[in-house]
């Protein structure tokens, strides 16, 4: 008998080989606190300071009389789920027809409109909502001042400072959404389940009611759901438009609790019903698609056809335009005008040109300049940590390394839940103060904003790792490689598209981040969205436009170069 | 003791048994086949000889070394083994030349050799011209090559092959068995080889091991697999055959319409299975000159040319039905008075 003294060697040794798994445990174990940390702490504290008396004192339900003792109070609330759901109602009326238009139809410059739209993404809502001010303000915006010199008349024609406008512009900051997984659906149905009924009889729009419409309905108002738990979230709009329109909604009135003197216990329990409407709703989808039925979205089947619109094609073409206009064109357009104009009333012509603001936010002003600093330096360290935290936990759930990893994915999940300006409440009251101190550090930005996209990376880092058969880390395996040379020789090389694609998917709307930062920021700490607030108190709408152009522009180029190096389509798979 | 040794090999997975009680021995240079319908226990098998999956009881020998059992296992890379895996598992991120020099340079093995031995291998299965390309511009025949290259090329102690050939199109599967025979015959690797495909598994093996609900049913050569089945499931998963039941009485066994001594058949239960295969069975118009004992009349009731042979059901009075295959020129009409007849030594008794 011959024996290979190697394998004999490991055959006498299976009792050190299971203290090797100690090692394994610790990192169970360390990505369980790192989770524990960002996600359950934050969240836990929420709740415990909602009934703790100011001042470290015992039970109390004071905060949420306090809270919810005045009629402003529960009016503002109020408020807020009309507001969610006008702005829901106008999205899905933007997105739906634009994305049906842009998959299966026939329509003129369908390449041109999904470029634009994608636009809406880059563009943060609070710079939407500034160039709408600039458009429809009630005195000097520029839809007004063309409206007076036709008419003569003295009186506005609209006022963005007013709830109709609100709502219109809540609805073009967040309607890219279902028009993304819209779409998504809408490539994914059979043409044969559309040729049946054309061979029936029935005509395109008819189909597209009938058949088309209906089986994308379970996206259409999954996604519809997001954009309205989004909405009643948002920060940076309500933050422009909601006070000089007088019209309270609940983050403002939870802004109004963090200015001095803080309320931190008042505004934990009043941001409860917040994180209660957004479980709620998101459960409440679960029950309903738990029992699928119809949807047929999901398998790839047959081959798509497009549709002939005819004579239509303009119609759903001017439509597709207006969504464009309202959405992109016209904000982005009005934004640079005024960045590059003396004063930005006098409309955009040569005497009126100048770069003074982009010198004055670029080199003169000293928080802008840091502003950009700190929002690229933020954006990028957060999308580095998130991804990743991410990926390895998305590793270990998928190849089983490791018991329990199902409790990592439900925890990386879970920030999904959270409103981001109750995120930035729960994060403020576990390290803001003393005994962890973080208040006004890069630290606590980073931490917060990685816990917010940390379910896009997750998403994002899942997908990846799913696409690499296991098989090609059975091989090295078996060759003689063990399983770290799996990962450096071929699931890292593998994984470095998901990688670069998640990192970017990260650090657009990181950067952006206003719902997180705004009460997180300290006075040395400020990113750009705070800054351009501040900017749009003071009336400085100029100065904000230059800042805000430039913030677009290193977001815009960070995702070219993403584009260059991973293809067009790679921020359309995170579905 | 040299080759690959499974002594009462078991694995549960919850209250499942997916593999019970398998003892299979190989001799070192034989090739094997583990053949059955899928969710068998086959592929968990193969994953326990691999080491990807322990086992929940018994134990794996490889040259007289435990390499698996319960109490724990050796991790598949310090096994010397090589595997060809279903997808291929070709790393897009190398060339053909990388996928193949790679078990060799973690063996530590200095430049020259690995260019060398990967070069010779590339060479003998035929790609040395696209040494230089990624795998994603290699047809699926040809990635299937690399697989095979990159596992020979270590020169392992065991190949084990799990359905290599199910993702390739029909005609290509067929030069393949013949390809993996051919290199299997020239560097004679002790190989277990994973497949539901009967034809894959008796072109390449010189034995085949029958697997059905986790138990080993059967292992034989393919020849004796084919004639001699031993049990009612090996029967009817390789090939075609006519299964028919009887009693055992007074000295015979009683089937619908004929009877049979009882000398011809071993065993004590009441019921007798045997199997008679359809080209077994000979058909005659007129009463045959014969003194073999199975010696039937009836008729044909259904028939299909398949141009290589004819397909018919013939059908005895007392409702016993059997499909018999015959030559294209034995022509028969629906309904036709005909004998059938088969030799004892094709009459096998099953369990």
């Amino acid at each position: 008998m011959t024996t290979d003294p190697q394998i004999a060697t490991h055959a006498r040794s299976f009792r050190t080989r299971l203290s090797v798994l100690q090692p394994v445990r610790l990192v169970w174990l360390g990505l369980a606190l790192a989770l524990a940390l960002l996600v359950v702490a934050p969240i836990a504290m929420l709740v415990i300071k909602s009934f703790t008396a100011a001042g470290g004192g015992g039970f109390t339900f004071d905060n949420y009389i306090a809270a919810y003792g005045r009629a402003r109070h529960v009016q503002a609330l109020w408020n807020t789920l009309i507001m969610g759901l006008g702005t829901t109602v106008l999205a899905v009326l933007l997105a739906v027809p634009t994305a049906w238009a842009c998959t299966r139809t026939n329509m003129p410059g369908r390449t041109l409109v999904r470029i634009a739209l994608f636009g809406a993404f880059l563009m943060p809502p609070y710079l939407t909502g500034v160039g709408w001010i600039l458009l429809a303000g009630p005195n000097a915006g520029f839809i007004n001042q063309a409206w007076t010199a036709l008419t003569g008349l003295d009186d506005p024609l609209v006022n963005i400072f007013s709830f109709s406008g609100l709502v219109l512009v809540m609805g073009v900051s967040t309607f890219f959404t279902i028009f993304i997984l819209v779409s998504a659906a809408f490539e994914l149905l059979s043409s044969e389940m559309e040729d049946a009924a054309n061979i029936l009889g029935a005509g395109p729009f008819t189909t597209a009611f009938k058949i088309t419409l209906p089986m994308a309905m379970p996206t259409i108002l999954g996604s519809a759901l997001l954009t309205f738990l989004v909405s009643i979230a948002l920060y940076g709009v309500p933050a422009l438009i909601s006070i000089p329109a007088r019209y309270p909604v609940v983050v403002i009135q939870l802004a109004e609790f963090f200015s001095f003197p803080i309320r931190i216990e008042v505004a934990a329990a009043y941001s409860i019903p917040l994180l209660g409407i957004t479980i709620g709703l998101l459960l409440l989808q679960r029950r309903v698609l738990g029992r699928k039925g119809y949807t047929a979205v999901g398998g790839k089947g047959g081959e798509r056809r497009i549709i002939d619109l005819g004579r239509w094609k303009w119609a759903v073409f001017a439509y597709a335009m207006l969504v464009v206009l309202l959405s992109v064109a016209m904000p982005l357009l009005v934004l640079l005008m005024a960045a590059f104009s003396h004063t930005w009333v006098d409309g955009f012509s040569i005497d009126n040109f100048t770069l003074e603001h982009f010198h004055y936010v670029l080199f003169e002003h000293s928080s802008s300049q840091k502003a950009l600093l700190t929002s690229v330096g933020t954006g990028a360290a957060a999308a580095t940590l998130a991804i990743s935290l991410a990926l390895s936990i998305s590793y270990i759930v998928q190849r089983r390394l490791l018991p329990y990893g199902g409790v990592l994915a439900f925890l990386c999940m879970s920030p999904f839940v959270i409103p981001g300006i109750v995120l930035a409440i729960g994060f403020y009251a576990v390290y803001a103060l003393p005994p962890v101190g973080l208040y006004g550090t890069y630290i606590i930005l980073v931490l917060a904003f990685t816990t917010r996209f940390l379910p896009i990376a997750y998403t994002t880092s899942t997908n990846g790792v799913r696409a690499i058969n296991p098989e090609m880390e059975e091989a090295v395996r078996i060759l003689g490689g063990g399983q770290f040379t799996a990962i450096r020789k071929v699931v890292a090389p593998l994984l470095k598209r998901t990688l670069a694609s998640g990192w970017i998917l990260m650090f657009v709307p990181a950067a952006q981040e206003l719902s997180t930062a705004v009460f997180l920021v300290g006075p040395h700490t400020r990113v750009v969205s705070v800054v351009l607030l501040d900017m749009s108190e003071e009336g400085t709408f100029e100065r904000l436009a230059a800042l805000g152009s430039v913030l677009l522009l290193i977001i815009a180029a960070i995702v070219l170069i993403g584009v260059k190096l991973l293809g067009r389509d790679f921020m359309l798979r995170r579905t | 003791m040299q080759g690959l040794v499974l002594k009462d090999l078991g694995r549960r997975f919850g209250t499942v048994d997916a593999v019970k009680d398998v003892n299979i021995t190989l001799q070192p240079g034989e090739f094997l086949s583990l053949l059955g319908p899928s969710g068998c226990g086959k592929t968990t098998t193969l994953r326990m000889i691999a080491g990807f999956l322990a086992p929940t009881s018994g134990s794996i020998l490889l040259d007289g070394v435990e390499v698996s059992s319960p109490r724990g296992s050796i991790p598949p890379e310090k096994r010397g083994m090589s595997m060809i895996f279903q997808s291929y598992a070709i790393w897009p991120n190398m060339t053909v030349l990388e996928n193949v020099a790679f078990g060799l340079k973690l063996r530590k093995m200095d430049k020259a050799d690995v260019r060398r031995r990967a070069g010779e291998m590339l060479e003998a299965v035929r790609l040395s011209h696209l040494a230089d390309r990624y795998p994603s511009e290699l047809s699926g025949g040809q990635q299937q090559r690399v697989a095979l290259a990159r596992a020979l090329v270590i020169r392992p102690k065991l190949l084990l092959l799990d359905e290599p050939l199910s993702n390739l199109d029909a005609s290509l599967r067929e030069d393949m068995r013949f390809e993996i025979k051919r290199i299997h015959d020239e560097f004679r690797i002790t190989s277990v080889y994973v497949t539901h495909d009967q034809s894959e598994a008796m072109v390449t093996s010189d034995r085949i091991a029958v697997i059905n609900h986790g138990k080993v049913e059967q292992i034989d050569t393919p020849y004796e697999i084919y004639t001699r089945p031993t049990t009612r499931f090996v029967a009817g998963f390789i090939g075609r055959t006519n299964q028919i039941t009887g009693t055992r009485r007074a000295g015979q066994v009683n089937f619908t319409g004929f009877a049979l001594p009882l000398s011809l058949f071993t065993g004590t239960e009441p019921e007798v299975f045997v199997s008679i295969r359809p080209q077994s069975l000979h058909l005659s118009a007129a009463e045959p000159v014969t003194d073999d004992l199975f010696k039937l009349r009836g008729k044909i009731s259904a028939r299909a040319f398949l141009g290589e042979t004819w397909d018919y059901v013939f059908r005895t009075d007392s409702g016993l039905e059997l499909r018999i295959v015959a030559r294209p020129h034995q022509i028969y009409q629906l309904g036709d008075d005909v004998w059938a007849t088969a030799s004892q030594d094709q009459i096998v008794q099953i369990h």
